[in-house]
């Protein structure tokens, strides 16, 4: 019998000025959502099913870019995308386009579980969906005050913002000129992507690996980004599971998760140095992060961005919720 | 300086070896005819961005692949497109789904990779997009061919999923894996080792709305880096989750192997028999086609003058 272990994420690339009130916010949500992991995990319940009910957790909270709080279209609605992966066999399911499902994490399984499919979107999604008998809500449920003023700067600012909750009184304006960071060629107070994620490993060794996203602010109509792509934003393998945040381009071009698992295959290092070799060489001027298991109960995390939120736990009673470096 | 090559397919699967002439010829040559199309695009200097685009366009205009004109149907009876594009040296991309009026779904691949800071745009934000680049949209009709509205009817008969070519004698579904003709795609390399992949297709007869496969999935069905150029086809979800297009270059990158190796072994490890075909090329000038189906349509050529145009292993 092996050891579990868990990590979760909250999006890679955080304004070093976030105020207080926020990081401590993020901080327990993270907690929070460790905690319920680590409970399942101590009463045996197998890695694809702790990964689900944690990203569950994550987009049912509106702090973070994901379900409820997700960031919004160049329109004002929501598109919400995810994508699960089963290390055990490689089996897979993701959904793009969802703006009535509640929890988009729980989608993309029941599309690898119920449907001869592995990705499905829009109003294709959608109508399964109601086949199967999900929760669903209208688009507002999953809008919030926070994002509607930012896509108001957004636009304003005439660019494509990624999710970042300033409170609106900090203007985006003074933020600007506090921070000289930037991530997709725009200052990282107003850029954040905050997509969400969790990878498991379970007593059986078995890994899974699940990512939730609302994607970028003021997005266009239809945009997927890397959360829903196999091998970019999620992937899981006998090996190992893995999660990526950050820009979602650089990710999709790295097939940043994939090659995590690949290189531990093909080069036959461990979990620690294939995180650190790809986030080192793969990403070339992409700013992103992941969180990875090994079917050995290991857990590390790896940014080459200007922090991450993030949370860890091992069977071995390792817990650590963190930000920066 | 090495010397440039080329390689394309119009799908992957369970072609029987007694297709009739009917239905052989007209996509040998039309095979012949995209690559002959190729090779003067890449002798006169032309990008390998361009060649591998105009190959596929050229491709989804002939009725008999399964893209552009002549995509399989929907469950609803409909033609949902996708594609995707990959610079080599860049690493650029760009990729749509669920397009429904483009004559040309590459062609949008490659403007939301040049004309967006995106990579990937689906369904009615694709259309949108498309429209506002002022490319060609024709009626949705102009796709559906009467071949494909009777895979169609076939396949519900069957009631199930299967891959868009079926033979004319009736088979058991649970032994064929379904012939296929689905999906095309263009790899290409010129002298000065500029790589690009471009693949496309209508998907799977009678899939559901909104069904993504392995095609406009960057990594899976198509990939191209600094080695090599990569261009899948046949089950889209065996692609997807063994990031077939992918695995090509990782194993040349991690473990050394050639582009025939590697080639060999993606295919091998992507699934059962009866999953998947490539093409693909290398930095290097050389070429790979493997497939563990029973045929693919496929050709190639390189500079130092090989071709090949074939559907079934040679002999």
């Amino acid at each position: 019998m092996g050891k579990w272990a868990i990590a979760v994420h909250g999006g890679a690339g955080i304004d070093p000025n976030l105020p207080v009130e926020r990081q401590e916010q993020a901080k327990q949500l993270l907690t929070r959502c460790l905690n319920l992991g680590v409970a399942a995990l101590r009463s045996n319940v197998s890695a694809i099913d702790v990964v689900e009910l944690v990203v569950r957790e994550l987009e049912t909270d509106p702090l973070f870019n994901s379900g409820r709080g997700s960031a919004l279209t160049e329109n004002g609605t929501v598109e919400m995308e995810a994508s699960i992966m089963d290390g055990t066999k490689r089996r897979c399911g993701a959904v793009s386009g969802i703006t009535t499902v509640k929890n988009p994490i729980s989608l993309a399984r029941l599309v690898m579980d119920k449907s001869p499919h592995s990705y499905l979107a829009f109003s294709g999604a959608e109508e399964f969906a109601r086949k199967q008998g999900v929760e669903t809500v209208d688009n507002d449920y999953f809008v919030t005050e926070d994002n509607v003023g930012m896509l108001k700067l957004a636009k304003e600012a005439n660019s494509i913002l990624f999710d970042y909750r300033v409170p609106l009184i900090g203007c985006a304006g003074a933020a600007v000129n506090d921070s000289p960071l930037q991530m997709n060629g725009l200052p990282i107070s107003i850029y954040a992507p905050e997509t969400v994620g969790c990878v498991v490993v379970d007593r059986e060794g078995r890994c899974a690996a699940g990512t939730s996203t609302g994607g970028l602010m003021n997005k266009m109509m239809g945009r997927i980004g890397d959360s829903p792509l196999i091998g970019a934003g999620t992937y899981a393998s006998e090996l190992c599971g893995v999660s990526c945040t950050g820009e979602g381009e650089a990710i999709i071009r790295s097939t940043l998760a994939r090659d995590v698992s690949a290189v531990m295959e093909y080069k036959g290092v461990g979990l620690q140095e294939a995180v650190d070799y790809v986030i080192k060489h793969r990403l070339d001027e992409g700013f992103a992060g992941l969180i990875a298991v090994s079917n050995k109960g290991e857990v590390v995390c790896g940014f080459n961005s200007n922090g991450m939120f993030r949370g860890c736990a091992t069977e071995d009673g390792f817990m650590e919720v963190a930000m920066w470096e | 300086m090495v010397g440039w090559a080329i390689a394309l397919h119009g799908g992957a699967g369970d072609i029987p070896i007694d297709l009739p002439d009917e239905r052989r010829i007209p996509r040998e040559t039309a095979l012949r005819n995209c690559l002959d199309l190729g090779v003067s695009a890449l002798k006169s200097g032309k990008h390998p961005l361009d060649v591998t685009e105009l190959v596929v366009r050229e491709l989804e205009n002939h009725p008999d692949f399964n893209a552009g004109k002549g995509s399989v149907l929907t469950a609803q009876g409909t033609v949902e497109m996708e594609a995707s594009i990959m610079d080599g040296k860049t690493k650029r991309c760009g990729a749509v789904s669920g397009l429904t009026t483009v004559v040309n779904p590459i062609s949008v691949a490659r403007l939301v990779m040049e004309k967006t800071p995106h990579i990937y745009l689906g369904f009615d934000g694709a259309e949108a997009f498309a429209r506002a680049h002022g490319v060609e949209t024709v009626e949705s009709s102009h796709f559906i061919t009467p071949e494909n509205i009777a895979r169609l009817k076939q396949a519900k008969e069957f009631n199930r999923v299967q891959l868009d070519y079926t033979a004319p004698t009736p088979k058991l579904p649970e032994v064929s894996g379904d012939s296929q003709i689905g999906t095309v795609g263009c790899v290409a390399v010129d002298s000065a080792g500029n790589l690009a992949s471009a693949t496309s297709t209508g998907g799977y007869v009678n899939k559901m709305v909104g069904r993504i496969g392995d095609t406009p999935v960057i990594g899976a069905g198509t990939y191209a880096n600094h080695l090599c150029a990569v261009s899948a086809t046949g089950k889209g979800e065996y692609i997807i989750r063994a990031t077939v297009a992918r695995e090509v270059a990782a194993l040349m990158e991690y473990k050394g192997l050639s582009l025939t190796e590697a080639a060999a072994y993606a295919v091998e490890q992507s699934g059962p028999r009866g999953c998947c075909g490539l093409v693909a090329v290398s930095a290097n000038g050389e070429v790979a086609m493997p497939y563990n189906t029973t045929g693919m349509f496929r050709a190639c050529a390189t500079e130092d003058g090989y071709t090949e145009i074939a559907i079934w292993p040679k002999n």
